[in-house]
């Protein structure tokens, strides 16, 4: 249990003008964790996975992967350090294939050159055989055979959000950021999903941070929890003890209750 | 019969030269979505430099150096005047693009002097004879390098690591950096290629006759080609060119037969007239997206 986390997030804070998103925010993610984020809309769960893979940029706190900054660092440069993630609202290539989005996933192990890729020689034919084999691989893993040659606009919901995790597993990631994988699912695509998440850590072993509103697979599934309203940390704690404590049922109610006014 | 059909051929070569250029506006729409208007500065300056280095290299030569000379002038451009402003209005860097276009335009055109400049190429003003109808070579000679540099482009963006990573940020540019694409390479190579065709456009364009200053005029027909192909499409840029130029070539034909009055020739109208109906009718074009109507 001492071993060395996979991430580490300090006092992350980080505003736009008046708005603070994210209000000295600290968590660390271990190895093969499922780390669940929860929180009220608009509390900052995306903000956060924006700063991990460098789209905002913090005005005070510390990131780090193994021990390595990424604050300051591209959105490039962290994919290329391991940092994998799917999208709140799906952001596919939608007029390229399954197949092309996985082969994408895979464009930071790409190592040849233009030239030879244009030629189709040596280097650039065997390395693009190994990258479709490891795409067939992950389209065997989720289950995507039938929809491999299809472009990914034309398919239903919750084979886009499965493509989504594809790709991301393309990358062959240290860490993999997931927001809201079941999102506007029905029963049975959840169950899916919940299913291949599960598979993920148990046969792959990457570590995850889960951004979800399904409270029923965030407790079956995290191993940790960390809730977060407006952006700022409540507790942080296993699904059994976030649940009994009194300041998330406060803020969750407290979400409710600006609810009900909204509609009344 | 055969009037119609020297008219065709020669709207075709025309409209090669067309396509080239409207290709490198639409490669760099499809990367940072916004028009250039550097390109008739570039096509200039590759007209420009090749009618000096073809007496010294030979026309083929001038022609691959002179076009790798412009690239760089647009990667240079590119990162020095563009890149600073990614992330402003999308109307702030156009007009940008224009400042540049300006600029260039007159650097290069400072080389043009008074005596007349040539750029040097086999073809002048000969024309082959197919069956009675009369083909101008340099038209032939375009037709051929842009369907040559066509393939090029379609090889490029199909199978090479940087084509696909190009694509994929004009698709979507957040989704792309998260696949570890990064869109500096991305803007660098559109610029850089928009160059390159630019300039052998530019050669084209001026062979078979001495340069002028007015040639960067050309260069504007490019934008009745992107709005009619599709300001997002390559394809559309492939087509919109070489119909563009077919329709003006027939215009211009059958002018004296339609306006024996009208001493201007409404060939040189005729895409701007084109471009106006397109606008009217189909603001995203034959093939473009229908979100992309406005710059
Ligand atoms: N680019 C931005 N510019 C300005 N404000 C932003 C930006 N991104 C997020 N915010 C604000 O930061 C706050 C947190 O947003 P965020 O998207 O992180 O919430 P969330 O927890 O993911 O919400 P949801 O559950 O609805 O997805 C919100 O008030 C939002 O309006
Ligand atoms: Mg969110």
């Amino acid at each position: 249990m001492t071993a060395a986390p996979v991430l580490q997030v300090q006092d992350v804070t980080l505003a736009f003008g008046q708005v603070t998103a994210i209000n000295g925010i600290s968590f660390d993610v271990r190895p093969d964790e499922l780390f669940a984020v929860i929180g009220p809309n608009g509390a900052g769960k995306t903000s956060i996975f924006n700063v991990i893979s460098g789209v905002y940029r913090p005005q005070q706190g510390a990131v780090t992967l193994h021990g390595e900054s990424l604050l300051g660092r591209s959105p490039a440069d962290i994919a290329h350090r391991g940092v994998a993630r799917t999208f709140q609202n799906i952001e596919l290539f939608s007029n390229l294939t399954v197949i092309d989005n996985l082969m994408l996933g895979r464009h930071q192990h790409v190592g040849y050159g233009t030239l030879a890729a244009l030629a189709w020689i040596g280097r650039a034919r065997s390395e693009e055989l190994r990258h479709r084999r490891a795409v067939e691989e992950i389209i065997d893993f989720l289950e995507l055979a039938a929809w491999r040659a299809y472009p990914v606009g034309m398919l239903p919901y919750g084979v886009q959000k499965r493509v989504e995790l594809g790709r991301a597993l393309a990358m062959d990631p240290k860490l993999l950021l997931l927001d809201e994988p079941v999102a506007g699912m029905n029963l049975e695509e959840t169950e899916d999903m919940a299913r291949f998440i599960l598979d993920v850590r148990e046969d792959l072993h990457v570590p995850m941070i889960m951004v979800e509103h399904d409270m029923g697979l965030v407790m079956d599934l995290a191993d940790r929890v960390m809730v977060v309203d407006f952006g700022t940390p409540i507790t942080t704690g296993t699904p059994a003890e976030v649940q009994r404590d009194p300041r998330v049922v406060a803020a969750y109610l407290g979400g409710d209750m600006q609810h009900e006014e909204a509609l009344s | 019969m055969n009037e119609l059909l020297t008219a065709v051929f020669s709207g075709l070569g025309q409209g090669s030269i067309y396509t080239l250029l409207a290709l490198g506006f639409v490669i760099i729409y499809k990367s940072m979505g916004v028009i250039s208007f550097a390109q008739p500065a570039f096509m200039m300056s590759g007209a420009i430099l090749v009618s000096y280095l073809s007496p010294r290299l030979g026309f083929w030569v001038a022609v691959v150096l002179g076009g790798l000379v412009v690239a760089a002038v647009a990667l240079v451009v590119e990162r020095l005047a563009i890149r600073p402003m990614v992330g402003k209005a999308v109307f702030v860097i156009a007009i940008i693009t224009i400042g540049v276009d300006i600029i260039v335009r007159v650097v290069a055109g400072a080389f043009v002097g008074a005596d007349p400049r040539l750029v040097g190429d086999p073809w002048g003003l000969d024309t082959w004879s197919l069956g009675g109808v009369q083909v101008q070579q340099r038209h032939v000679a375009a037709f051929v390098a842009a369907a040559v540099i066509v393939a090029l482009l379609a090889a490029f963006f199909r199978s090479t690591p940087i084509g696909l990573a190009m694509r994929a940020a004009a698709l979507d540019q957040e989704a792309a950096m998260a696949q570890g694409v990064n869109v500096g390479t991305v803007f660098a190579t559109s610029w850089a290629m928009a160059g390159f065709l630019a300039a052998i456009a530019g050669v084209f364009a001026a062979a078979g006759n001495p340069l002028d200053q007015n040639l960067w005029i050309v260069g504007l027909a490019a934008l009745p080609v992107i709005i009619l192909g599709g300001l997002d499409s390559l394809l559309g840029a492939v087509v919109g060119g070489l119909v563009i130029g077919v329709v003006e070539a027939l215009v211009r034909n059958y002018h004296s037969d339609v306006f024996p009055d009208l001493a201007t020739n409404t060939g040189s109208l005729a895409p701007y007239v084109v471009m106006l109906l397109v606008l009217l009718v189909r603001p995203y074009g034959l093939f473009g997206t229908k979100e992309v109507e406005r710059v």
